[in-house]
């Protein structure tokens, strides 16, 4: 499984977190089922990383994978090394006794996952959340607490209201806002966020999205971004990773991505999005249906859908590709997809 | 859009209209603990506030609002699943819930409505029965509607809908379990088992919100084409601008923008969405990516609130005073119409005072917040 990566690696100058080779697999009883295969990325420090992949192309497996939380029976292989800041000691992630895998998680890299309901415990106010993680971690609880309303007050919430509350009094939108407030209370560097947005309301997501861009600016920190919609991120990411059937496709600037993307996949999920300005004749939907895990096809994962597919492809894990500075196409036929999937967004945005 | 004073647009033929709601309301009352319900008047929430809309045959409209703007309560009032609390529902003429209760003379008995007015779900995979083969799910309306009918006929119909679905071959996909179907699978089942009955008007409430981003356009150009063979109508529900648009846009329908239980604007999708009247449109139009990073710019919401007011105490007025960048103090006393021609009509109306150049709004002062008076523009 694991190619030759020789060309086009992921190496950047101040990585925050660099995975390399990171697969995360279940052990089925017949056969392994690969969730997530041979992924090697770096989280540049003070970045917005987005992560764009359809539902089961693994997105999720890669936030765990980042902080050792992917649950039992999945095992995770790989490298995760994290590099704290002002040139600190670099943390072996996945070897973390659970003592400082707890400090880990929520004083270094926080994660906010979408459905803030499930998230917090329902029988608790808001103000019980915030004072239990303080005081679960040695923190000075009054101080907490002082930053804790700064912080809801920068999500546009009215603190003392929301300290008050319990989750399920609270909208969508405000107990996602309140979760992310809770995530930032300990001041870690990282944010990894799992579809922070994706049950809440469009107005809703886009103002989340506005505030983060703010909260990024106010607080320093790396985020990265998982979602199944590509529009959404794409204004808000420096650059984009693109996961298809549990391997990386292609990884570039946002802009990049949107505007000359080299891999078919990307191309393919482009013009499938539908976007307001494009003219909707020029939207066309994917043929054929994405793998499941334990029948993961040999060579490329896209090979079966993919129009330039040759035999090559179906055989060999396609190498990574520096088709510009800091972008990369993991394709044998990088060159051609422009071609073969004519997907044109100067044209599409100005119609 | 030069001269919609004298136009009402193209008002269709009243044989073309299927669906017809005058002034309907539903109201819903808060559920309440067994003590307060002693002491206190049940809270009542105004889902559907006096909308008026026509559904002509085979024509698409599509719905959008927030979470709680009242846009599936409106489609499930339109295919007569929620009886209003006030105004009328009517197929074809007759009235919906007097056909129900056995009311005056009944031209179309209620079963004939029920049948010919179906719903598909958001969630393709909890609205089959994980228990039953397709083929089982599929034939009990047809058991129930059509008894006389041979197993022989029923599977040939059954087959031959699956077939022109996409799902190849009929016989197999029959023969399975919903778990053993892909998402859009099932989502394609669900919409066989609606246009078996032959129905006028299908309301579809998110059907492609829960599918990956690359199936949802492939399903909408799916609803598209059976809309075509079997000229039914589509009430498309989303909360995606998008979605709403691709759809409305490719069959020639509306597009009707919902909030808080009003329609606040509607017409054709490139009017409302490419010249936008209403405020909230506007803020809806900001609130959907651009595909383009260098055309989208990270800026604060244009609305000065962000959160949605509690629909009990719904704002005076214009309902959308509350967080409307352009709301003066004209707009907390009136409520703007939408106008009565936009029912049938097929030209755009919008419920904002900054639609009439004459208006009191322009002389009365903006509220806290909103940016210095503007005065009134006309639409070139």
């Amino acid at each position: 499984m694991q190619g030759q990566r020789t060309q086009g690696g992921p190496d950047s100058a101040d990585p925050i977190i660099e995975a390399r080779n990171v697969c995360v697999t279940y052990d089925l009883e017949h056969r392994d089922a690969m969730v997530l295969d041979d992924v090697s990325i770096d989280l540049r420090r003070g970045e917005i990383l987005g992560v764009v992949g359809e539902s089961g192309s693994g997105k999720s497996m890669l936030a765990n994978a980042m902080m050792d939380a992917v649950e039992e029976p999945g095992i995770t292989t790989g490298e995760v090394t994290y590099h704290p800041e002002d040139g600190g000691e670099p943390v072996d992630v996945l070897d973390l006794s659970t003592e400082k895998l707890k400090e880990f998680r929520w004083e270094e890299v926080s994660m906010v996952f979408q459905g803030a309901l499930s998230s917090f415990n329902p029988t608790m106010s808001i103000r019980g959340h915030f004072e239990e993680t303080l005081a679960a971690h040695d923190y000075d609880v009054e101080a907490g607490m002082d930053r804790a309303r700064q912080l809801l007050s920068d999500l546009y919430l009215d603190p003392d209201r929301v300290l008050d509350s319990y989750a399920h009094e609270l909208s969508g939108g405000m107990s996602q806002r309140a979760l992310i407030a809770l995530s930032l209370i300990l001041e870690p560097q990282v944010l990894l966020m799992d579809e922070p947005t994706a049950a809440l309301d469009l107005l809703m997501q886009r103002s989340i999205l506005s505030l983060l861009a703010d909260i990024k600016e106010k607080y320093d920190l790396t985020i990265l971004f998982i979602t199944h919609d590509l529009p959404l991120v794409a204004g808000l990411a420096d650059r984009l990773a693109i996961l298809y059937a549990f391997e990386l496709a292609e990884v570039g600037t946002a802009t990049q991505i949107a505007h000359d993307s080299k891999h078919p996949y990307t191309r393919a999920l482009l013009q499938a999005v539908p976007n307001l300005d494009a003219p909707t004749d020029s939207m066309r939907p994917i043929e054929g249906t994405a793998p499941n895990p334990a029948h993961v096809p040999e060579g490329c994962h896209y090979a079966p859908r993919c129009p330039l597919a040759t035999r090559e492809c179906h055989e060999e894990t396609p190498p990574w590709v520096d088709v510009e500075d800091d972008h990369r196409s993991a394709c044998f036929h990088y060159d051609e997809a422009e071609d073969a999937v004519p997907f044109d967004l100067s044209e599409v945005s100005d119609a | 859009m030069s001269d919609r004073a004298t136009t009402t647009g193209t008002t269709r033929d009243d044989d073309d209209i299927v669906m017809s709601l005058e002034n309907v309301s539903v109201d819903f009352e808060k559920e309440q603990g067994v003590v307060e319900s002693l002491f206190d008047e049940p809270e009542t929430v105004q889902a559907v506030s006096d909308v008026s809309i026509d559904i002509p045959e085979n024509d698409v409209l599509a719905l959008v609002g927030e979470s709680g703007c009242g846009k599936t309560t409106l489609g499930k009032t339109i295919i007569g699943v929620q009886r209003p609390t006030d105004g009328t529902v009517s197929y074809r003429g007759q009235d919906v819930w007097d056909a129900k209760d056995g009311r005056g003379d009944v031209t179309v008995p209620f079963d004939d409505i029920r049948r010919s007015l179906q719903m598909i779900h958001q969630d393709p995979g909890a609205a089959l029965n994980p228990n039953r083969k397709v083929l089982t799910t599929l034939e009990a309306p047809l058991k129930k509607w059509d008894p006389e009918m041979s197993t022989e006929d029923r599977r040939a119909r059954i087959f031959a809908l699956l077939d022109r679905v996409g799902m190849e071959p009929p016989e197999d996909y029959a023969h399975r379990f919903p778990h053993q179907l892909s998402g859009g699978e099932q989502q394609r089942i669900a919409l066989v088992r609606a246009l078996l009955m032959n129905p006028d008007v299908i309301l579809a409430d998110e059907a492609v919100s829960a599918l990956d981003v690359s199936l949802r356009v492939e399903t909408m150009n799916l609803l598209l084409e059976l809309q075509e063979q079997f000229n039914t109508s589509f009430v498309f529900i989303s909360h995606n601008l998008s979605n709403a648009r691709y759809l409305a846009q490719e069959a020639g329908g509306r597009i009707g923008i919902m909030y808080l239980g009003e329609i606040v604007e509607i017409g054709p999708p490139d009017e409302v969405l490419n010249d936008p009247q209403h405020p909230y449109t506007k803020v809806l139009r900001w609130a959907t990516a651009d595909l383009d990073p260098t055309a989208q710019e990270m800026t604060d919401p244009p609305v000065r609130s962000i959160d949605i007011p509690d629909p009990v105490n719904p704002p005076s007025g214009c309902r959308f005073h509350t967080r409307c960048p352009e709301a003066r103090e004209a707009c907390t006393t009136t409520a703007p119409e939408l106008g009565e021609e936009a029912a049938t009509a097929n030209e755009r109306c919008a419920a904002c005072h900054r639609t009439d150049p004459d208006h009191d709004y322009w002389e009365s002062e903006p509220l806290d917040g909103v940016e210095a008076a503007e005065s009134p523009t006309l639409n070139d």
